[in-house]
């Protein structure tokens, strides 16, 4: 079989990159099509794991996918040259936005129309969270550790950091009772 | 040395933060607390706006618009660069030693807490949003609250539109004399 190219790599997920609106859960059908059907890099089911996997490491989930798809295809410089592909459009059409909005941003309108637009992207946060919640909060513990994270990091101005650890170990704490309780 | 911090606290960023786009949120709100001068909570809004109004993961947005933000065009490139490092490394290594990684009892378990708190974050970083567009020198401003919430009804109802639908309407609200304020 050849080998897949680098360019061939970069290109294929600077196109996912550049067509994916709204992040990692939104890229997986232009996944399947370029990565499974397109280019037949990985099977659907292989697909479909390496995406659980994006799902459960930290960072990005679209950066995660596209480096195991590049790793498994050239090693270490696949995977770095496939993330490069991915972040690329990103770059580009952000640093012209941004460059645009932050010459104008002491006009007016512009300063009158993004008093709306926050009010928008505040119902768009909230609307993900209800979905959210219907996901992660499963059982009276989850619902709890929710309304402690909640509560704490409004009272004290904890760090996200510290909140992450508690929650793996309060997860794997409780994972385990539940467990034992079932044994017995 | 601007760049070497920028990265720094971005890599911070990339490497605790689960789940996707928005789950960079509270960090990028503790990033505004330590450091206003390179962002604030209004700031944050608006680069939610953008990003999810383009193309590509809302998390490496953020990241570009962010660090445009604090150092131009190459500080956009070496934060959002900070933001995947982690996850390069990560991946090579869970790629390397850990095939059946996602169902490894113990990282499921660790799951079950973490999307919970994960949650609660995003819900904070929400709530710090709210009090700076709903509130006016303390006090709630009626006219914003009431087009919050009748953009959250219609983001309910309408699940399948366009994030750049709400956020146009958003601007065009804006527009109107008299109107949000």
């Amino acid at each position: 079989m050849k080998k897949t190219s680098l360019w061939d790599l970069y290109f294929t997920f600077f196109k996912i990159g550049g067509l994916t609106f709204g992040g990692g859960y939104a890229m997986l059908p232009l996944l399947q099509e370029e990565v499974v059907n397109k280019r037949r890099w990985a099977s659907e089911e292989e697909l479909l794991d390496m995406y659980a996997i994006g799902q459960v490491t930290p960072g990005i989930i679209a950066v995660n996918t596209a480096t195991m798809v590049g790793y498994r295809k050239r090693g270490i410089l696949g995977g770095i040259i496939a993330t490069l592909g991915e972040i690329s459009p990103s770059i580009l059409i952000i640093t012209t936005l941004a460059t645009i909005l932050l010459r104008y941003k002491d006009a007016v309108y512009l300063q009158r129309a993004f008093v709306g637009i926050r009010i928008a992207v505040c119902a768009m946060v909230t609307v993900s969270i209800i979905k959210l919640m219907k996901k992660s909060l499963v059982d009276l513990p989850t619902v709890m550790l929710y309304l402690v994270v909640v509560a704490s990091t409004l009272l004290f101005s904890l760090s996200p950091i510290i909140v992450v650890i508690v929650a793996i170990l309060f997860g794997i704490v409780v994972q385990n009772i539940k467990h034992k309780k079932e044994r017995t | 040395m601007i760049y070497l911090t920028l990265f720094y606290e971005f890599f911070k960023i990339g490497l605790f933060s689960i789940g996707g786009g928005l789950g960079t949120l509270p960090f990028l709100y503790k990033l505004a607390e330590k450091r206003p001068d390179w962002l604030t909570i209004q700031t944050i809004a608006d680069m939610i706006a953008v990003s999810e109004s383009t193309p590509g993961p809302i998390g490496i947005n953020m990241a570009t618009y962010a660090g445009y933000q604090v150092a131009g065009i190459f500080g956009g490139i070496i934060a959002t660069l900070g933001e995947v490092a982690p996850s390069i490394i990560i991946i090579v290594i869970i790629a390397k030693f850990l095939s059946e990684f996602d169902k490894n009892p113990l990282v499921k378990h660790a799951f079950y807490g973490l999307r919970a708190a994960v949650v609660g974050l995003i819900t904070f970083a929400l709530l710090k949003l709210l009090s700076v567009t709903l509130l006016t020198d303390g006090a709630i401003n009626y006219l914003n609250a009431g087009l919050y919430l009748v953009f959250v009804a219609l983001v309910l109802i309408f699940k399948k539109a366009h994030p750049l639908i709400w956020i146009l309407s958003g601007a065009l609200i804006g527009l109107i004399p008299g109107l949000p304020s």
